[in-house]
């Protein structure tokens, strides 16, 4: 830009600036928009243009996120787990092309809403494992059999895994779940019986553990 | 680090809406809009990280625009007429926006286009002449003329219509 009178507002003069010239442009601009982002969360999934759909959902442990590659559910974040980060993580691991896109969360959306009012013990939906590998891969393969309402002990989940020394990596792995909920990390303990730590928070542990308890 | 692309349609998306609102009017401006999006999404992972983003949605939305405005001259039998802006919900408003279609429907494509980039799209002159074609100085002039003549037709029309009111 070269200094002098950029961007001009002509017509100032006559005291209609080209904003209030425009307004009418902005007419029912929110329902468009609405309109239109579901438009076009459609069309990119018509065209296979869509690396990762989320949506947000409450639930009685927070605002979750969840988040499908055609493949399946990658992702489901609590709130302290910062939600702009994780999508911005998703763009990086598996790609940039991330909309809004609740109709692919429906199934998993119906399921969550059955388990937190205690009429489901597992779920049942296609899961997307690309990241996470290794050792921690191998532990939320075995997160997956620890049955609704039981726990183990990070040393019990450590030799299921295969790795029995591995106590302390299991509970990283337990931390980094890209699944929480869905593989239930919640479900292993320390040792003495006590919750401790967990991705959603020890509160929110707390209150998965009581919920599965009671049914 | 490349954002996630519902930032853009969040950031970008009611601006290019008022664009293309601007230069295919409220009937064609959903298509239009889609279509860029839709485009944007398709190109967006190879998007040069320091690349400005408006500038690029509204060059996409030009040329989809152009594209929109062919097809209509193509079939000029299937063009609808413009809803019943009273019919509406949201009366006066839609009127206020109809009023405003039919003013800068008058300007000539360059104008028309030239005054939505800069004054809606915040593009300056110099990306308007490279989306346009032409210099930077006819695309300043054209956004003046434009403006002026909006100023002319419109503003008078609105005027009368509110003072009805």
């Amino acid at each position: 830009m070269n200094g002098s009178a950029e961007p001009t507002e002509p017509g100032t003069s006559n005291g209609v600036r080209p904003t209030e010239l425009f307004a009418a442009l902005t007419t029912d601009e929110d329902t468009a928009m609405t309109r239109l982002r579901t438009r076009l969360a459609a069309d990119a999934e018509r065209d296979g243009l869509l690396d990762v759909g989320y949506r947000t959902v409450d639930s009685p442990v927070g605002t979750l996120l969840l988040a499908a590659t055609d493949q399946g559910l990658v992702r489901v974040a609590y709130q302290s787990q910062d939600h702009d980060a994780v999508l911005a993580k998703l763009s990086e691991a598996v790609g940039p092309r991330i909309l809004y896109a609740p109709g692919r969360l429906d199934e998993v959306c119906r399921q969550l809403e059955q388990y937190f009012a205690g009429r489901r013990t597992t779920f049942e939906v296609p899961l997307d494992l690309r990241l996470s590998s290794g050792f921690r891969r191998a532990v939320l393969a075995h997160l997956a059999e620890i049955g609704y309402g039981r726990t183990e002990s990070y040393r019990e989940v450590a030799v299921a895994a295969g790795s029995p020394k591995a106590v302390r990596a299991v509970g990283t792995a337990c931390a980094t779940n890209p699944l929480p909920l869905v593989l239930p990390c919640h479900r292993v303990v320390r040792s003495d019986g006590s919750p401790g730590q967990y991705a959603g928070g020890a509160e929110a542990k707390q209150i998965l553990l009581r919920l599965e308890a009671a049914a | 680090m490349v954002r996630p692309f519902e930032q853009i349609v969040s950031e970008h998306g009611p601006v290019v809406l008022r664009v293309c609102r601007a230069v295919v009017g409220p009937v064609d401006a959903e298509d239009a809009w889609s279509e860029t999006f839709l485009a944007a999404l398709r190109a967006y992972p190879e998007l040069p990280a320091d690349a400005n983003v408006e500038a690029w949605l509204v060059t996409i939305a030009h040329r989809k625009a152009i594209d929109l405005i062919r097809a209509r001259a193509r079939r000029p039998v299937a063009v609808a007429e413009p809803p019943e802006p009273a019919a509406r919900t949201g009366g006066a408003e839609q009127t206020d926006a109809a009023e405003l279609w039919q003013a800068l429907r008058a300007l000539p494509d360059k104008q028309r286009a030239s005054v939505a980039y800069h004054y809606l799209g915040g593009l300056p002159y110099r990306e308007i002449a490279s989306i346009t074609g032409g210099s930077e100085d006819a695309a300043r002039r054209a956004a003046a003329d434009g403006i002026k003549k909006l100023r002319a037709s419109y503003l008078p029309a609105k005027d009368i219509e509110g003072a009805r009111r």
